[in-house]
């Protein structure tokens, strides 16, 4: 197996710095010639099918940093800010792909069909992880970084092996690229020419720690070092990002080996509900990112292209809307199981220390009797 | 056969009745693995089913992990005991949790063999007996072998298994012979008494099983009749094997090479105390490696538990004059 950079893809390793874009800030549309040709079957419905992509995913992110403060949810990671990344791969991707990812892709889930009650269950405390990841296609969010990329270069090296079609994708952070199982997972990539696609949403911060402390050069450099072409594209431009993740993905398809995608973003609101960004970035920094926002950005092509915004938004809102109302309504759903569920699926059979100890647990709470108020 | 043709055998077998079986390890492949546990088997089957690996132990279990995820078997070698905590984190945090954390939607049936043990006069990190960070975590099978058919049926029933197995080779055992059929099968729950006897019980697994029988036959000369048990399996641990034994013989001595603080035999006798405090006619012994670090070789065979030190724990559990009563 070689791990040779093809001649023809030489364009797409190392590249610029600055990253590839199809968007400007204030909505003019570029050209690309490495983009362009991915982008002829968009229509100005489907542009507007994206926008309300992305303001469907960012009021789900807003509902659920809301229901964190009122209580209803121990933790949220928001996204917003990183619709454009999310969206644009997973508009990129066939229905068969299977996903690895961190544990803020929850637009990703939500494109992959995942319900608001699964998503919310381990937020809200009710499981570990909510959904069965073969039908979604996706694998539950992984929470020790770097983990999952291993896993998506041996579920992809045993795809090929089974003669399955289908593409791995390993989602992941900035700070993920420091990690060891990181290195490793490249490693194993590029000298197995694996069909796995590692996909970077670098937001600038790993919890407060910006990317000048993981890296001093663009994280798209280090996978170049094993073998594996890249692209770095302005992660707030969604068609950018849909653009590259299909070139990436198409190639990994035709049995190109794997490719490293570097979407550079940036998270708008704090690493989770319990940390305080007020205390690691400025307001100017903050303000700069704004004028970036990915949805405002495809609102303003869209004004270019006079296409009817008005109702556009409208549309986009109401989808929104309902978005929300779903997130809220599933909490009904979300009642911690009997405390006897605690016990199981820790191996495939239950093995008597276990059975013993919940038989205890069990034992002790009957013995306890009814609560106080309740014994008359 | 040898305990390591034995491994050999039961992995050919293995990959020969079902092709999502796959072996993934360094030097596994062309070199045979450098104990030559998997010799000749990627000429047999394929370098996509017996996969040499980059040297990351990380990599090795975490890309195993996805393997199991898209349905394959997958077997990793780890080189030596030393060698795997660069992926304890996909051990403990991964493997062991998914089918918990996923509410049972993902199994993972991977199989992860560590020779183990010392007693080969081998440099440091090539010796170690990790097993109790790994019996600690719930989700994990921890098997170890003492003998070729033992290591020949375990393994098969490891490879089988739809959860995690941790599968402890002793490699000082790699060369003793014995009979193998083929055709015999093994669990990966129970324990299993080697030899019964009347006077004390003497619970050991993996390398120092040998050593168990060998001091049963010694403390004949004495007129002692020890039981010998095989723990075999570490987690989930076989209780009632042990404790119907202790039932018999009213005293009871645990030991492996591993450290005593914390250890399995810290769990065999808080466990037989739980279970039948009352047959104990007295303070069970744990018989173990010091609380060091693996030594220079040059120290093994007093670190190791030799026939001498068990004896002289069951005298101390038979109220015989022993060597601490010397020194005193």
């Amino acid at each position: 197996m070689s791990t040779t950079i093809p001649e023809t893809d030489h364009d797409l390793v190392g590249g610029p710095d600055q990253p590839l874009q199809v968007l400007a800030e204030d909505g003019t549309r570029h050209r690309s010639p490495t983009l362009d040709p991915l982008l002829t079957d968009l229509d100005q419905d489907a542009l507007a099918d994206l926008l309300a992509d992305m303001t469907v995913l960012r009021a789900i992110d807003d509902e659920a940093v809301a229901l964190q403060r009122q209580g209803e949810l121990g933790l949220w990671p928001p996204l917003k800010g990183q619709e454009a990344a999310q969206i644009g791969l997973s508009r990129a991707l066939d229905p068969d792909d299977f996903l690895f990812t961190s544990y803020r892709e929850n637009g990703l889930a939500w494109l992959r069909g995942v319900t608001p009650a699964e998503m919310l269950a381990v937020w809200r405390g009710t499981a570990l992880s909510g959904w069965d990841p073969f039908a979604r296609r996706m694998a539950t969010p992984q929470v020790v970084i770097a983990a999952q990329t291993l896993h998506a270069v041996g579920h992809a090296m045993a795809t090929r092996t089974r003669g399955e079609d289908g593409i791995t994708v390993a989602c992941f952070g900035d700070g993920a690229t420091s990690q060891g199982d990181f290195a490793e997972a490249l490693v194993f990539a590029a000298s197995f020419q694996v069909p796995v696609l590692f996909f970077c949403q670098n937001n600038q911060y790993a919890i407060s720690e910006p990317i000048g402390v993981q890296s001093i050069v663009p994280l798209s450099h280090r996978p170049v070092g094993v073998g594996i072409p890249v692209l770095r594209v302005d992660g707030n431009d969604v068609l950018a990002v849909r653009a590259a993740s299909r070139l990436a993905a198409q190639r990994i398809r035709a049995g190109g080996g794997p490719m490293f995608l570097e979407a550079v973003t940036y998270r708008l609101g704090p690493h989770t509900t319990s940390d305080d960004p007020t205390r690691y970035r400025d307001e100017a920094e903050l303000d700069r990112w704004r004028r970036r926002d990915p949805i405002l950005r495809l609102e303003r092509h869209l004004e270019q292209l006079g296409a009817p915004v008005e109702q556009v938004r409208a549309r986009a809102a109401e989808r929104a809307a309902e978005a929300a109302t779903a997130l809220r309504a599933a909490l009904a759903e979300l009642t911690p199981p009997d405390v006897e569920s605690m016990f199981r699926h820790v191996l495939e059979t239950e093995h008597p220390g276990l059975v013993r100890q919940r038989d205890q647990l069990a034992a002790l709470e009957a013995s306890l009797g009814p609560a106080l108020g309740e014994d008359s | 056969m040898t305990m390591a043709q034995a491994l050999n055998a039961a992995l050919a077998d293995e990959l020969a009745g079902d092709d999502r079986v796959v072996l993934i390890g360094e030097d596994i492949g062309t070199l045979g693995g450098v104990f030559r546990i998997t010799d000749g088997l990627k000429t047999r089957f394929g370098g996509e089913r017996v996969i040499d690996a980059p040297l990351a132990e990380s990599g090795i279990v975490g890309t195993a992990i996805g393997m199991a995820y898209a349905g394959q078997r997958p077997v990793c070698e780890i080189q030596f005991d030393g060698f795997v905590y660069p992926a304890f984190d996909q051990i403990v945090s991964q493997a062991s949790r998914l089918r918990y954390r996923t509410g049972g939607f993902v199994a993972m049936p991977l199989t992860i063999r560590i020779p183990f043990g010392g007693g080969i006069g081998a440099v440091e990190h090539h010796s170690e007996s990790p097993e109790a960070y790994f019996a600690h975590t719930p989700g994990l099978r921890v098997v170890t072998v003492a003998d070729p058919q033992d290591a020949y049926s375990t393994l098969r029933a490891a490879i089988r298994s739809e959860d995690p197995v941790i599968f402890l080779e002793p490699k000082r055992r790699y060369w003793g012979k014995g009979e193998v059929d083929r055709t015999l099968r093994a669990d990966l729950d129970s324990a299993r008494v080697l030899r019964p006897g009347r006077d004390a019980t003497l619970v050991a697994y993996g390398p120092l099983v040998l050593t168990a029988l060998e001091a049963a036959v010694a403390a004949e000369d004495d007129g002692i009749d020890l039981e010998v048990i095989d723990l075999r399996s570490l987690a989930p641990l076989d209780r009632a094997t042990v404790a119907a034994s202790v039932r018999r013989t009213g005293r009871l001595v645990v030991t492996h090479e591993a450290p005593g603080t914390v250890s399995l035999a810290a769990e065999v006798i808080t466990s037989a105390i739980e279970d039948c405090f009352d047959h104990l006619e007295a303070a069970p012994e744990r018989v173990t490696g010091y609380d060091i670090p693996y030594p220079p070789s040059a120290f093994e065979e007093h670190h190791l538990p030799g026939i001498d030190r068990i004896l002289d724990a069951v005298d101390r559990t038979l109220g015989r004059r022993h060597s601490r009563e010397v020194r005193a």
